[in-house]
């Protein structure tokens, strides 16, 4: 029975395929598609290379490398983000420069000046070798495309900040503000400039696009005041700082102090 | 000899029976071939990996591509060279240049058409369209509407190449803008439903224009596990019609071939996404032959 039917299919096949060509294929002009082949090619170094585009790309390669490789300040020791259990010297310093420089174009558009900073420990992606610094290591330590906000927060956000930073546990680079934990990673107190935090203040807070978004879990910056963009890439703050640096600042301030 | 391979030298004489049958029908029994080749989210990728880069080592590379490319399109001529957006943005190149030698190279290349990525809006529409007058190839999207833009005119729904008299019909898709990308960089451009907007450019391109081959150049995004609502190239594959080819592009999907899905008529639909980074080159052969109909008898290699 089997045999029978897959013979009859054959029979089938044979019949569909004079059926087609003769009346279908004959009554009509147009073109039909009747087979698809795919595949791709790994661009990889077996293969040769398209000297016109090589030799078109090269200045464009050697501007950029020189740019990237020139001097532009000096590491007196090696800044590393795993170095300090709360604070560390690379987010002192980055936390630093990121608030001098939101504070001052801040002021010159909203006359208000910015409170304190915070960004987030996982987004320095490198460390900053003792020695000559370059383009190329604001490149390292920020490979990302985030921009510099400032937002608005109530002290009562600054609480809930606050108690996610002691939860956490991570160094996150701060500026400008100081938090007291306990011996259970509690915040016991939290100033900003130097004065104690009021629930109803308005503070301004500098960051980037990235984490008053939400990103790194930072959900404290959803209820805001408002968030004002300052147009400037915080890898080009990096840059000009590092240019206008003779020497990147060592700072150890203890911005959190566990008792 | 058994009854099983009885069978099977039956067909294969039936088969060359019909060859003759099909020679002396037709005076000239042509064959066309239609290359499509296709990249996405180059992300300004010019130079190779570096050869100690941990997961790309020595890999990629505008040179090399535009070899590759030189060659097949000397086998074929009636070759389109395409990509699926996000050709801004990852190194260097792009900070110091905007874009400017991305699009030059993609020229070089000859590539014929590309849609926009969210990341070429990285630097405003202003950005973007400063760097336009270095590209030599179209950009296409069907779902943008620039109308209240400064790309107002500038940016096609769909274009249509006829290569060795078959027609293509080209249309681009983006995906949503608002909260992938800052308001800022892309103005007012207004994001329509991919959806009814592919659906209305297959109809045109098919029926109206009458395109052999329908192609949808998409910045969907491959699809979503999580996100059963959100559209990717997958249900628009299923849920629509009249699309041939959807390259895609935005989820740096590496398939290991095209994805064959089912459209509303049950016919196949392929789609491709060839990873990131002009780590790959993908292709895709579209054979026409005269007169033979293309729903029973399509055979898809992959």
């Amino acid at each position: 029975m089997t045999l029978a039917r897959k013979y009859n299919t054959a029979f089938q096949r044979f019949v569909l395929f004079l059926t087609i060509p003769l009346f279908i294929a004959c009554s009509t002009a147009g073109l039909y598609n009747t087979r698809v082949e795919a595949s791709k090619t790994s661009i990889n170094a077996t293969l040769s290379q398209d000297n016109t585009i090589e030799n078109y790309i090269s200045p464009y390669r050697d501007t950029i490398t020189k740019a990237l490789s020139a001097v532009i300040s000096y590491a007196p020791e090696t800044f590393d983000k795993s170095k300090g259990k709360w604070n560390t010297t690379i987010g002192n310093m980055l936390a630093e420069a990121t608030f001098k420089k939101a504070d001052k174009l801040f002021y010159n558009s909203e006359k208000k000046h910015v409170d304190a900073c915070i960004l987030n420990h996982g987004g320095i992606r490198s460390i900053i070798p003792k020695g000559p610094v370059t383009q190329q290591t604001a490149y390292e330590i920020m490979p990302f495309e985030n921009s510099l906000k400032v937002v608005a927060l109530k002290g009562m956000q600054i609480r809930e900040m606050a108690a996610y930073i002691a939860r956490e546990g991570r160094p996150h680079p701060l500026a400008g503000i100081t938090l007291t934990l306990n011996s259970e990673n509690q915040v016991t107190t939290i100033t900003i400039q130097g004065k104690p935090l009021e629930n109803e203040q308005t503070y301004y807070i500098a960051s980037i696009d990235y984490l008053i978004g939400g990103g790194d879990n930072m959900q404290f910056f959803a209820t805001n005041e408002g968030i004002y963009d300052l147009n400037y890439k915080l890898r080009d703050l990096y840059i000009d700082y590092f240019k206008e640096t003779d020497t990147l600042p060592v700072i150890t301030t203890q911005h959190i102090i566990t008792k | 000899m058994n009854r099983r391979d009885f069978i099977q030298k039956t067909a294969a004489a039936s088969a060359l029976a019909m060859g003759g049958l099909s020679l002396s029908s037709f005076t000239s029994p042509t064959i066309k071939k239609i290359t499509i080749l296709h990249t996405n989210d180059v992300h300004s990728h010019i130079d190779p990996f570096p050869a100690d880069d941990p997961k790309y080592p020595n890999m990629g590379g505008a040179a090399r591509r535009s070899a590759v490319i030189q060659q097949i399109r000397q086998e074929n001529p009636n070759t389109l060279l395409l990509d699926a957006g996000d050709i801004f943005q990852g190194t260097p190149y792009f900070n110091f240049y905007g874009g400017e030698l991305e699009f030059k190279l993609m020229s070089m290349m000859q590539y014929d058409l590309a849609t926009m990525g969210n990341h070429d809006f990285d630097n405003a529409l202003e950005g973007f369209k400063k760097q336009l007058p270095h590209a030599k190839f179209e950009f296409v999207s069907a779902n943008y509407d620039f109308k209240n833009t400064i790309l107002d005119g500038l940016v096609k729904p769909y274009k249509i190449f006829i290569k060795d008299d078959i027609k293509i019909g080209v249309f681009g898709l983006g995906i949503e803008l608002f909260g992938l990308v800052e308001k800022k960089n892309y103005q007012e451009t207004v994001y329509n439903d991919p959806l009814g907007v592919a659906q209305d450019m297959a109809r045109t391109l098919r029926h109206n224009e009458k395109c052999d081959l329908v192609i949808c150049l998409s910045h969907l995004g491959f699809m979503y596990k999580d996100e059963t609502s959100k559209i990717s190239d997958l249900t628009l594959a299923r849920n629509t019609k009249d699309i041939d080819l959807i390259i895609g592009g935005h989820t740096h999907t590496f398939l290991t071939k095209p994805y064959i899905e089912k459209n509303t008529e049950g016919k196949e639909v392929l789609v491709n996404q060839v990873g990131c980074y002009g780590l790959n080159l993908g292709r895709i052969d579209f054979y026409f032959e005269e007169g033979k109909i293309s729903s029973k008898g399509k055979t898809i290699v992959v």
